[in-house]
């Protein structure tokens, strides 16, 4: 098991490699720069502040340092938000989006999985044949839109909740944000758990259990166990995306999180801001898909026999 | 099934159990409906995409026809304004307007023009003239103009927009999806078939892609060099080829033994010519599966792109720009954000049921 844990991680560095190079030099060979305002600075303010970040030294020089100083933990100064490091800025918006991509995720799978078991233990039920068209319709409900109707129909109409901003993480504020996220997630959670339940309830050992006699509530219990690893399996990448959707969440609803900061420092030419931001969602999706897989091991033990 | 002389084929009965599949059938003739109004409906409407109506902006959805009464008196007031004319008397008899004009200065008979040119109007008959020109009487015609889904922030048609904005996001998503799906099937069909460690390199290769954070690479590209509406097609089909490879070198690997495979190689068929005459054809049923249920991510994720500004560009607009214009203007006029999701969901939706209508035809279990 430490084994498998530790060859996963070693793997994940050509990854993580591979995003530094190719963020870094994307960034590098467009045009503009961080120092680019709409006023433009004099040449020598301009040539001084180049030298101070560094930015006059030849690409592969600065690609170098800046690995060097990642391998350190450091990732720099924010060329955009004075005197902060980036380090400094993950701090503050890391906790944000980690608690919004969280709630929405025991959101999404507690309705997911719950819709999912009903459906698959009725089948031809209410449940069962209306999760056909609800999975395809959360499916289709983009954040974009989900997120503005929100808005008008409980800040605007209603007047029950804020229309956004983050305000210290006061649970008011937080309902929308992450209703926003869960809701395209519970079809395609629903439908998984649906497909995998109904089919480890026809294999031979539940049919076995149940001939013996045994309540369905346990019977139910025992064929959970194996159904839920395909959902157990999609968490990883889930818990993922629900980061990376977060950049349009986060921007309607005025949220300071690293999906925030991310756009932001793309807009602004932030290089280490935007590096930093990349580089913590690519190493979040890694763990989190280790994660997974460690836990269908763990669930699994014909999984653990072979890792 | 009763076997008879000509009994179906796999392909036809795959036909005919989606035939059967009534909630796919449905999402079917709603696609085909919405398509096919995107591509012709925009003669229809009587509407030009880039006519503004500058007196009759963000109304909402309706039949009733317009200028209506509520928007006549404003029209008409910035329109005597403009023609340096006062309005002395307007009196409504059917649809035409008894307009008396009036101007110390001699009314200018040239400003009738303004009338017509408001497309609120038609063209004015002058009934009489009095005070040695000083005021006219007109007859003018009142247009009736429809908009069935109401106007935007600039008075122009809703819906002529969003059927010419649907075209760009239907093509995008047809084009970008078949591009990932020519690079999906190559890759997978290759890996699948050489198999052993060039599978290994291969696969694990898409595992790495699979863990970058994609999104924010193509937010990266699109905001680092000028937004295009070819960078965005290959920054899409860049990021959703992936799931297509996977699927197709899955299948691959189990035909890889069979013998009609093995017959090609006994005669003498090199790779390539294997792969492509009797690999690919027989992926055909999954492949098809996954590219229908690739549409709508690849719509949806264009839709993003433009929704943040990064995407379709002015003067083109797709419904993630007309989304984007309609969640900026939603406590005014919520018909704008309303009306082009409504066309995206609807599309999206179709396509998720048409999808999963054909994996259940073509499950072979299904029989």
């Amino acid at each position: 098991m430490i084994r498998f844990i530790l060859r996963r991680l070693l793997q994940a560095v050509p990854t993580l490699l591979a995003v530094v190079t190719v963020s870094f030099f994307l960034m590098r060979l467009a045009p503009g720069g961080p120092f680019d305002l709409e006023r433009p600075l004099a040449p020598a303010a301009m040539e001084n502040l180049r030298r101070v970040y560094g930015l006059d030294r030849p690409l592969v020089a600065q690609f170098g340092s800046y690995l060097a100083a990642l391998v350190r933990g450091d990732l720099g100064p924010s060329f955009s938000f004075r005197d902060q490091s980036v380090l400094d800025l993950i701090a503050r918006g890391l906790p944000v989006s980690a608690t919004l991509g969280a709630l929405a995720l025991v959101l999404a799978t507690a309705l997911g999985v719950g819709l999912g078991i009903a459906a698959a233990l009725r089948r031809g039920g209410v449940v069962d044949r209306l999760l056909g068209v609800g999975a395809a319709l959360t499916l289709s409900l983009p954040s974009f839109v989900v997120a503005p109707l929100l808005q008008i129909a409980f800040g605007l109409t209603l007047r029950w909740l804020p229309l956004g901003g983050w305000n210290d993480g006061a649970p008011s504020h937080l309902v929308l944000p992450v209703v926003t996220l869960a809701l395209p997630q519970v079809g395609a959670l629903a439908r998984l758990t649906r497909t995998s339940l109904a089919e480890t309830l026809r294999t031979q050992p539940v049919r076995t259990m149940r001939s013996l006699g045994l309540p369905p509530a346990r019977v139910t219990r025992h064929a959970l166990r194996g159904a839920l690893l395909p959902v157990v399996a999609y968490l990883g990448p889930l818990a993922a995306s629900l980061l990376t959707g977060s950049v349009v969440v986060e921007t309607i609803f005025g949220l300071p999180g690293i999906g925030r900061y991310f756009v932001e420092g793309a807009l602004n030419r932030d290089y280490t801001l935007v590096m930093g931001t990349v580089l913590l969602v690519a190493g979040l999706v890694i763990a989190l898909n280790l994660a997974a897989d460690l836990a269908c091991a763990w669930l699994d033990p014909r999984l653990r026999a072979a890792s | 099934m009763t076997i008879t002389a000509a009994a179906p084929g796999p392909a036809r009965r795959a036909v005919l159990r989606f035939a059967r599949e009534r909630t796919a059938m449905a999402a079917l003739a709603v696609l085909i409906l919405i398509a096919l109004a995107c591509l012709i409906g925009q003669g229809l409407t009587g509407h030009d995409p880039e006519r503004a109506y500058p007196d009759l902006r963000q109304l909402p959805a309706g039949l009733t026809a317009q200028p209506d009464a509520e928007h006549l008196r404003p029209a008409l007031e910035r329109l005597a304004f403009r023609m340096r004319v006062r309005l002395d008397a307007v009196a409504r008899d059917g649809d035409t307007l008894r307009l008396t004009l009036g101007s110390d200065a001699g009314v200018d008979r040239r400003s009738l023009a303004y009338l017509p040119r408001s497309a609120l109007f038609g063209s004015p008959d002058i009934l009489d003239e009095r005070d040695g020109g000083r005021s006219l009487v007109v007859a003018v015609p009142i247009r009736r103009l429809h908009f069935l889904l109401g106007t935007d922030i600039q008075g122009r048609d809703l819906l002529t927009r969003c059927l010419v904005a649907g075209r760009i996001s239907l093509a995008i998503g047809l084009a970008a999806s078949l591009v990932a799906l020519l690079i999906g099937v190559a890759y997978g069909a290759t890996a699948g078939f050489i198999g052993g460690a060039v599978d290994a390199v291969m696969m694990r290769g898409v595992d790495v892609l699979y863990a970058l954070p994609f999104v924010f690479f193509v937010i990266l590209l699109l905001v680092f060099f000028r937004p295009s509406l070819l960078l965005m097609l290959v920054a899409i089909a860049a990021v959703e080829w992936l799931d297509m490879a996977r699927v197709v070198r899955a299948v691959t690997l189990s035909l890889r033994e069979r013998d009609f495979v093995r017959a090609a190689r006994a005669l003498g068929l090199g790779t390539p010519r294997i792969i492509l005459r009797h690999i690919v054809p027989n992926t055909l049923g999954p492949v098809a599966v996954t590219a229908t249920l690739l549409v709508p991510q690849v719509i949806l994720l264009e839709s993003f792109l433009s929704f943040l500004g990064l995407g379709v560009q002015e003067p083109q607009t797709s419904w993630g720009v007309l989304i984007a214009e309609g969640a900026r203007s939603i406590e005014g006029a919520p018909h704008m954000l309303a009306a082009p999701a409504a066309f995206l969901i609807a599309t999206l939706v179709a396509l998720n049921l048409i999808g999963d209508g054909l994996a259940d035809a073509l499950d072979p279990r299904g029989d």
